[in-house]
């Protein structure tokens, strides 16, 4: 086990600096400057902006500037932002825990949603619950997050006047009052993506379940005379929740990339609006960094999925 | 204005023997306004009235928090590597000038005891120098005492190129020395009449010397207090998280009476303009946001709900078309509107004269800029005094055919005009952005019933306002015919706003297209009348400069004016944000309160 995970990551090295690498010319070849807006300012010098440009080595060739970011980075420096004039690290983990919180909810309520429906839905297909879980569940993947974020906006805050729509990432407030504050802020972002989420893992685990429940060993198990509930619970769920672990684990980087246009619309200082606004601005060691954790993390999950497999169903094995 | 009635007049005002009414009134006999009144009395050396804010707070604090909404965040918070208005209106809670703008474009004394004047000593009658008296008895928040020895290491800080400090151009051509402890004095090379530029608003902010010392140079970035400062301003610093939140909370300490109001502050940033605009008008989540580049129509319907309001402060920012005068499409030399070519349809005025002619600066108002918008002619539009009076501008098709016609521009088969095989086919870049492509929208339609072609381009705005030498498609190259966009105004006055299209500044490839006279338009009265204003140091003289200034552009049809844009904020009812065009919107953030 430990050998295989120890060989798994050693092979995600060269595909993250494939990735590094692609990454890295696409930024460099991508227009922009980071000094966009100064050139309009009468106050500063045109002289000004080349000066800088050429102090944060913009002016280098693409391959002098990638080989300058990756040996700074093997030293576990991440460089600094160039609109900020910080450390790269620091800017992203003052944004994670946001990130984390709000995501990690959103991905819980999707999961506390998709799985008790789904196989409640499995069990009695075609059923008038079934069908309604269905077309909800339709209905929930077919709008994109802008929508009914925008719309959960509309409603919540400014005709019922409940819920805050701009998100504080740090609440005055102590004791059971911070907790409630922080809940109740957090709930439309929550929603917005926790049910786009369960919407279309839902029909994930309805289909997985579906597809286990009919199988041989499941009947054996009823005329074995167990209840109903034991036989879905611990002997198709466990079977049929494989190929959600898939998908879950597969998502959460994704999960990052959805936040960015929720994080915008709620103003959630997490690693998504961090990007979007490093992208408006050229801010190249910024995005670079964001990016590659994204990549990090599809690389890690990956690997968690896989190890997740074999606890899962035991006849996987680790070779 | 010149005339000899009126400097006997303003001299009786200055040496005390007419006074302030009795002149305002002999004007308003001729029929000028007071406002104008008094402008030419300032123009003409008289110090101003001080008016100050009628500012009613009678104690310091109580006011709760103040919330401010930015959509987009302060990123640091060391006003000389602010890159834009977010970053220095985010370290100006912390930090303060010697003096801010208030909203007619005079000076207010912040950490200056008096404003320099003529008559105080303050200002060098051959303008080679300005001494500025600091207030005494002011800390900073760590309780060091504030000396002129701060405002020296500011000039010196930011003056080292190895600092990468973009104020470098406020100060690298200027000597600050300390003449005691609570004066310092400017020293420029050539008169200088704007002499109000190092140590005044957003770029004048101070940095204490005892905690930047050791960063000055190459080691700037590694400045703990550039995310921790420390300055002399009404609210301390408590929090920074770049991008999204600066919190900072009252000074006890303010050297300003019962100011400020508020006990706590913060700057949200991030997201759009529009849900900024709800969380203030409608919602009331927050007190302020700034600069709301949303259409009135939207404005105008959130407001509605009555619980904010828009507020709009005049600068001189100006939407214009600029007119290419060199040919975009031959090459020569490996540059494209190089100098040595003329544009094929501009060099005949008449073309230029009818475009003007096609631009309904009316209609772009109403259905465009709205309430943030005003209609001229003139490339400059304030400060007051140096606004011409001579401009005028219309919108008409007929006329423009019939300057077209008289010039023997004739509709070809297709109704485009010609003249001697040249087509009037024009090319119209802008960066993308609503109201420009609308407004492009408005030009070619008016321009197609005069038989003039135009072919719509828009461009990134990234990449429009880049100074990336390897794009082609940057404002500063002008591949092509005609390009709109926006120039602001960043101080009230406009030397520095008319000087980009003195002849000396034109982009080329040779100066890497960094010359700011991107237009490439060359003309030799122009040039004299910025020359005569720059070395001019009586100020009625140097308005009617850069009047005659503005007026040769208007005559050549260099630009042409679309919109003179308005500030835009949105606050609270309650909210009494004190505001200026010419400035940031926090530069003058002490005097901000509530009333119920």
């Amino acid at each position: 086990m430990r050998q295989y995970i120890l060989r798994r990551l050693l092979i995600a090295v060269p595909s993250l600096l494939g990735i590094s690498l692609v990454l890295f010319t696409v930024l460099a070849l991508a227009p922009g400057d980071p000094f966009a807006e100064l050139v309009t300012n009468p106050n500063v010098p045109p002289e000004v902006a080349a000066s800088l440009r050429a102090k944060f080595g913009l002016d280098d060739p693409v391959y002098v500037r990638y080989l300058r970011w990756l040996s700074a980075m093997a030293q576990g420096d991440w460089g600094f932002s160039f609109v900020s004039r910080m450390n790269v690290d620091m800017l992203i983990l003052q944004r994670l825990p946001t990130t984390l919180y709000v995501i990690g909810s959103a991905q819980i309520l999707a999961l506390l949603i998709a799985i008790p429906v789904g196989v409640f839905a499995a069990t009695r297909p075609y059923s008038i619950f079934d069908q309604i879980a269905n077309t909800l569940a339709f209905i929930g993947f077919s709008l994109p997050t802008f929508f009914t974020g925008l719309l959960f906006i509309l409603i919540f805050s400014i005709t019922l006047d409940w819920l805050p729509f701009v998100y504080s990432s740090d609440i005055k407030a102590t004791g059971i009052r911070w907790l409630f504050e922080h809940i109740r802020q957090a709930i439309m972002p929550v929603m917005v993506l926790g049910l786009f989420q369960a919407a279309s893992m839902t029909r994930f685990v309805r289909s997985a379940m579906l597809d286990v429940i009919r199988l041989d060993y499941v009947t054996t198990a009823r005329a074995k005379g167990l209840g109903q509930s034991r036989v879905i619970v611990k002997h198709a769920m466990r079977n049929a929740m494989i190929p959600v672990v898939t998908l879950v684990a597969l998502q959460m980087p994704a999960v990052f990339g959805g936040a960015i246009v929720t994080e915008q619309i709620f103003r959630i200082p997490g690693i998504g609006s961090l990007l979007i606004s490093s992208i408006l601005s050229n801010d190249t060691p910024v995005v670079m960094a964001v990016t590659f954790v994204f990549a990090c993390l599809v690389v890690l999950f990956n690997l968690i999925a896989d190890v997740l497999y074999g606890w899962l169903d035991p006849r996987i094995s680790f070779r | 204005m010149l005339d000899t009635e009126l400097r006997t007049m303003i001299d009786e005002v200055k040496d005390g023997r007419m006074d302030r009414r009795a002149f305002v009134q002999r004007m308003l006999a001729f029929g000028l306004t007071a406002p104008m009144a008094t402008q030419i009395l300032a123009v003409g050396g008289v110090a101003m009235a001080q008016s100050p804010a009628p500012y009613k707070p009678t104690k310091r604090g109580g006011g709760g928090p103040l919330k401010l909404l930015w959509w987009q965040g302060a990123t640091l918070l060391n006003p000389h590597f602010a890159t834009g208005t977010k970053d220095q209106d985010g370290s100006r809670l912390f930090y303060e000038p010697l003096a801010s703008w208030d909203a007619n474009g005079n000076l207010c004394p912040i950490l200056a005891a008096q404003i320099p004047s003529i008559q105080n000593g303050g200002l060098a009658a051959d303008g080679k120098s300005v001494t500025w008296k600091l207030k005494p008895g002011v800390k900073w928040h760590d309780g060091k005492p504030f000396t002129a020895d701060d405002v020296v290491f500011n000039w010196e800080y930011a003056r080292d190129p190895a600092t990468a400090a973009l104020t470098i151009g406020v100060y690298q051509d200027i000597t600050v020395e300390k003449i005691d402890d609570l004066t310092v004095r400017v020293l420029f090379k050539n008169p200088t009449p704007f002499w109000a530029d190092a140590f005044v608003a957003v770029v004048g902010c101070i940095l204490p010397k005892h905690l930047f010392a050791e960063y000055k140079g190459a080691k700037s970035r590694e400045a703990p207090n550039n995310l921790k400062p420390v300055g002399t301003g009404p609210y301390k610093f408590v929090e920074f998280k770049p991008g999204d939140l600066v919190r900072g909370e009252i000074n006890p300490d303010y050297h300003m009476p019962n100011r400020p109001y508020f006990d706590t502050i913060e700057i949200k940033g991030g997201g759009d303009a529009v849900s900024a605009a709800r969380a203030v008008i409608q919602t009331g989540e927050y007190d302020y946001a700034w600069n709301m580049q949303v259409e009135d129509e939207v404005l105008l319907r959130l407001e509605k709900g009555g619980k904010g309001k828009t507020v709009y402060t005049t600068g001189g920012d100006i939407e214009f078309i600029a007119l290419n005068f060199t040919d975009p499409n031959t090459e020569i030399d490996g540059e494209r509107s190089s100098m040595k070519t003329k544009h094929p349809l501009f060099s005949d005025p008449a073309v230029r004269k009818a475009l003007a002619l096609l631009i309904d600066r009316e209609a772009v108002q109403k259905h465009i800029y709205g309430r943030a918008g005003r209609t001229t002619a003139s490339f400059l539009n304030g400060p007051e005094q140096f606004v011409s009076k001579n401009t005028k501008w219309e919108f008409s098709v007929e006329k423009a055919v019939q300057v077209l016609e008289e010039a023997g521009w004739k509709a070809g088969a297709d109704g485009i005009r010609e003249k001697d095989g040249k087509k009037l086919k024009i090319l119209y870049q802008t960066s993308i952005n609503g109201p420009r492509q609308k407004t492009q929208a408005i030009v070619k339609q008016a321009c197609r019933k005069a038989g003039i072609d135009i072919e719509l381009k828009s461009v990134v705005a990234s990449v429009f306002f880049s100074s990336d030498v390897a794009n082609p498609d940057t404002y500063s190259k002008f591949y092509a015919d005609i390009q709109m966009f926006q120039i602001p105004m960043t101080q009230p006055d406009p030397a520095q706003h008319m000087r980009r299209f003195h002849s000396r500044f034109v982009a080329t490839k040779e100066n890497k297209w960094q010359g700011r006279n991107f237009p490439r338009w060359v003309n030799k009265e122009f040039d004299a009348a910025i020359d005569a204003a720059e070395a001019e140091t009586d100020p009625v003289k140097r308005a009617a400069h850069y009047i005659k200034a503005n007026d040769i552009m208007w005559q050549d049809t260099v630009t042409i004016a679309v919109q003179h844009r308005l500030k835009v904020g949105a606050a609270v009812n309650s909210l009494r944000p004190v505001l200026s065009g010419w400035t940031n919107d926090t530069d003058n953030i002490q005097d901000w309160y509530r009333e119920a």
